[in-house]
């Protein structure tokens, strides 16, 4: 059994993001596995554990990306690619799916595509279900916990309503929520193979595709509002107007 | 210029962002709305009074459960027959994978989980959240139609017209679906603090209520975070504390929130007779909206605040549980 | 000259912050206060590979080199000093002093479930009577035919009451023309017949953490379990407080970081006559101090990883890194407590806890006095290190990673 996971490189989520002349700058934080890949990884080598199936991690991004793979490496992944080529800078989610489904083409024989459910940089979330489509492949997506049997994958997906529990045959493109199980993690034994291994690039040439057609441009970033505004106290005749005033700031904040 | 909203529902339970979406699109012109599943015909009615123009709806009985695949292909053969300017959805887990299953087979872009939305023409300007709500973006879709998904209750709900009314207009559902619904479970709603989107914290503030005199500080603290733990549930949020509390052995260590308990990062944080020592401060350096409730008008905890009410918790906290539940419409 | 990391080590790094920042810290002030070891830290520490981190794999270990059970040390500390302890008695005073005195059969056999975290190894050299004067030692070994026979009391022993085996140092020749050449070193079961054990209470720091006595009565030690021959007790002693001292400078370094770091970001939030604290010059000049003493911490005990990976003896380094990092650490906890003010001195704050903990790493493992000897020793001349029968084995990371 093969299964590749996809994951990405993003600044850690303790990061100070800021902007400077137009560009993300995240300090001297380090940039780290997406939190949510490494929870797609974890399952992957889950899988691995009860099956033994080969585990491929693969990525999109710059030559630092190599760190990302890394920690998938020691983590327990077996063999690891980046993707990477100068015409991929503004990549959109979609066009992520495009490289991503193509790259798992090259790669052949994939049984499960593994991904986190969404990065924390850009957040869309929808590269897992785009990348199925462009395969033709089920996405069972959201899976809190995977069970594999005879060819088929069977998933429990974490929705608003409580969990569906769904199936397909193989081969299937899922993402994974937390609830699969804490991220192992890197093994002694993985750190020294990860240090040493040599991780393959693949370009566009590569993988015999153009450069996607951005179908989403970002015109601008800006830095949300500064919080240091002094507290506003809510006053009312009743309590019950308080909370109802109190109940209107809150939902005007849209932060629900 | 056309819009084409998806109307999310589960087993009939409508999501309310789908009216929030039928409203945005009201303003643009003309709105049409698409319902997928037999159990959702009671919404039809409900879509037309929210505001759509046409309700489209398809009772296959193999669309009574949710499949990404199957229900993308239905309204993507909807999508090319109307060609609508404007595809929207509600940012849940099934409005987000719709529509970007439907960007692919329309080949154009979804803008993803928007805040804020301005026309130019019938260019969408869509405003977005990155880097977890650390930045913003605007995008505008260069494909055809734009798709978008909205994120819940960031737009108002369109005034509701009971006496509008409309006829559903019959689809076929279209392709095949390679997944198989087995089931249901519900979820275990414990929801972990460092996940929790919404938190409401007690602190020192629990033991203390007039209405109680006579009772031992732990029989008040329980009543307390009983009243604290109704407002998370209205939220769909979980139940922090301060060390106080935490020590004193009123609520178990796992709820602490503070330095040397959990960092976290809600969305909103509600601190409920928390005076705010400079670790719990810390501790929720993350949050997006801190709302304060102390009986100290100079509790420390104001500084951090947005909104900030003076007043006893147990009376406050009920009371904004029952606005919320009011206004959430739960 | 490179003072950087590999990517290998940094990998090592993360990886045991993340252990200990994530398991740990969130439950240690609790342990803490209890007085009572996390029950579950040792078979994690095992699970991860931490028992077993610079050991051969052929001998059960995971083949990493000396500097990253260095880094360990640090990473660990930075926590809680106990988690610390493990690595010292454990991977350093036991196991490290098997895989440099014991014959390739003992290493098999005693090495490798300690290597693996299968067993839990300590080492047991002070007695009630006795620490720094090592050659005044008075538990005794009487060879009796195929055994040697164990009578006495060692205290102060890390994990006395945890261990499965215990590397004790015992007098066999009362009659040697030099004290220190009349001790010999054993690898004692401790679940023999004839030993009693139990854990100290009242300690001042350290509380998360287990130390004990153990009592010999009449036990009997196989002859194969002799490390090394009759006599070289003393060298073997020494070497293990070799390799148990630079986990002890490593994990020191940790504290000072810790200070550091919860010294850094409380100036920065603390404002105190109209601005942050970080503003202030004596507080600057109290995080300046830490950083200096972290940097040079750091730096002497990377160069006795470096040493070791090449297999050279470096008693002379490890002793001043050994000194030097556990009264800074001292010195960092207590100025992280002033600048923390009335907070620092609750355990709400970390502070106070790495303040006693790291009190006993200026007794323990040499003391500072000792220490000072050892240097000025070196410095005029009156010491020299001479050539062991065994000497510390280097890092060869072919030789390390082989499989069994």
């Amino acid at each position: 059994m093969k299964i590749v996971t996809c994951i990405k490189q993003v600044p850690d989520t303790e990061a100070k993001i800021s902007l400077e002349n137009g560009k993300v700058q995240w300090g001297d934080s380090p940039l780290v596995i997406n939190p949510f890949d490494e929870y797609a990884v974890e399952a992957a080598l889950q899988q691995k554990d009860k099956h033994g199936a080969t585990v491929v991690a693969i990525c999109i991004g710059p030559d630092s990306a190599r760190e990302a793979l890394k920690h998938a490496l020691a983590m327990g992944a077996d063999e690891a690619i980046l993707i990477s080529d100068a015409a991929l800078e503004n990549l959109d989610a979609q066009g992520a799916a495009q490289v991503l489904a193509a790259a798992i083409r090259k790669i052949g024989d994939a049984d499960l595509v593994i991904f986190g459910r969404q990065s924390i940089d850009s957040g869309t979330g929808l590269t897992p279900a785009q990348t199925a489509r462009r395969l033709g492949w089920p996405l069972l997506s959201l899976a809190g916990s995977i069970e594999l049997n005879n060819g088929r994958v069977r998933v429990e997906r974490v929705i608003e309503e409580g969990r569906q529990i769904v199936s397909a045959a193989l081969p299937a493109v899922l993402s994974v929520v937390q609830s699969i199980g804490e991220p192992r993690y890197p093994s002694f034994m993985g750190i020294r193979r990860a240090s040493r291994a040599t991780i393959p690039t693949w370009s566009l040439a590569d993988l015999g595709i153009s450069a996607p057609t951005p179908l989403v441009e970002q015109r601008a970033m800006f830095a949300p509002p500064s919080r240091e505004q002094p507290c506003e106290f809510i006053q009312g005749e009743t309590v019950t107007e308080i909370a109802e005033k109190l109940v209107e700031k809150i939902l005007a904040e849209k932060v629900l | 210029m056309k819009t084409l909203v998806y109307i999310d529902h589960f087993k009939g339970e409508v999501q309310p962002a789908s009216w929030e979406a039928i409203g945005v699109a009201r303003n643009w012109g003309t709105v049409q709305a698409v319902i997928l599943g037999a159990s959702g015909e009671k919404l039809v009615k409900q879509a037309y009074e929210y505001g759509a123009d046409e309700v489209f709806f398809c009772d296959d009985s193999s669309l009574d459960d949710y499949r990404a695949d199957l229900f993308a292909s239905t309204l993507g053969a909807l999508a090319t027959a109307q060609s609508p300017d404007v595809i929207l959805f509600p940012t849940t887990t099934r409005g987000r994978e719709l529509a970007a299953i439907l960007a692919v087979d329309l080949n154009s872009g979804v803008l993803a989980d928007v805040t804020a939305l301005e026309l130019e023409g019938t260019l969408l300007v869509a405003t977005r959240p990155i880097y977890e709500g650390k930045l913003f973006e605007k995008v505008v879709c260069r494909g055809r139609p734009q798709i978008a998904t909205l994120r819940p209750r960031a737009f108002p709900r369109p005034p509701r017209d009971e006496s509008r009314n409309g006829s559903a207009i019959r689809i076929e559902k279209q392709g095949e679906s390679a997944i198989q619904v087995e089931g249901y479970a519900v979820s275990e709603s414990r929801v972990s603090l460092t996940d929790a989107g919404v938190i409401v914290a007690g602190g020192r503030g629990v033991t203390n209520n007039p209405a109680m005199a006579g009772a031992d500080e732990a029989t008040i603290a329980r009543k307390g975070f009983e009243l604290i733990g109704e407002l998370a549930s209205v939220l769909g949020g979980a139940v922090g504390a301060s060390r106080a509390v935490v020590d004193a052995g009123y609520i178990p260590y796992s709820h602490q929130v503070g330095q040397t308990g959990k960092t976290v990062a809600p969305d909103l944080y509600i601190a409920c007779g928390i005076s705010g020592a400079i670790q719990h401060i810390s501790g929720i350096r993350g949050a997006k909206l801190v709302v304060a409730i102390n009986k100290d008008p100079e509790a420390p905890i104001f500084k951090v605040a947005r909104y900030g009410v003076v007043g006893d918790l147990f009376q406050v906290v009920p009371a904004l549980t029952e606005a919320f539940r009011k206004r959430l419409g739960k | 000259m490179d003072f950087s990391l590999s990517p290998e080590h940094q990998m090592v790094q993360k990886m045991v912050r993340e252990f200990a920042q994530k398991e740990v810290a969130p439950v240690i002030r609790e342990y803490d206060r209890k007085q009572e070891p996390i029950p579950w830290v040792l078979q994690r520490m095992g699970e991860l590979g931490l028992l077993g981190i610079s050991f051969p794999v052929r001998y059960g270990g995971q083949g990493m080199d000396y500097l990253s059970l260095g880094l360990a040390c640090e990473e660990l500390e930075a926590v809680d000093s106990t988690l610390r302890v493990v690595m010292s008695v454990h991977v350093g005073l036991c196991g490290l002093t098997l895989l440099q005195w014991g014959t390739e059969e003992q290493k098999r056999r005693f090495l490798t479930p300690l290597a693996k975290g299968e067993k839990i190894g300590c080492g047991a050299f002070s007695e009630p009577g006795m620490g720094s004067d090592v050659a005044a030692m008075r538990t005794t070994a009487r060879r009796e035919g195929d055994f040697y026979i164990l009578n006495g009391e060692k205290m102060w022993i890390s994990l006395a009451s945890k261990a499965d085996f215990a590397l004790v140092t015992a007098r066999t020749n009362p009659e040697a023309a030099r004290p220190s050449e009349g001790l010999s070193t054993f690898l004692v079961d401790l679940h023999s017949e004839g030993i009693t054990r139990g854990d100290l209470h009242g300690k001042m720091g350290m509380r998360a953490g287990s130390t004990g006595w153990i009592h010999f009565r009449d036990v009997r030690v196989p002859l194969e379990n002799r490390i090394g021959e009759e006599g070289e007790g003393f060298k073997i002693t020494m070497s293990a407080f070799d390799h148990g001292r630079y986990t002890v400078a490593a994990g020191a370094t940790g504290v000072i970081r810790a200070a550091l770091e919860a010294s850094t970001r409380y100036a920065r939030e603390r404002v105190a006559f109209g601005k942050p604290i970080a503003e202030h010059q004596l507080i600057q000049q109290k995080i300046a101090a830490m950083l200096t003493d972290y940097e040079i911490a750091r730096l002497l005990y990377w160069q006795v990883g470096w040493l070791k990976n090449l297999g050279r003896r470096c008693t002379r380094e490890t002793s001043i890194a050994k000194k030097f990092a556990t009264e800074a650490a001292f010195r960092a906890a207590n100025e992280a407590i002033q600048v923390h003010g009335a907070y620092g001195y609750m355990d709400e704050y970390d502070m106070e806890r790495h303040l006693r903990n790291i009190r006993a790493t200026i007794i323990y493992e040499g003391s500072s006095e000792i220490q000072t000897l050892i240097q000025a020793g070196y410095a005029l001349g009156m010491r020299q290190d001479k050539p062991l029968r065994c000497e510390p084995p280097a890092y060869d990371a072919e030789e390390w990673t082989k499989p069994a």
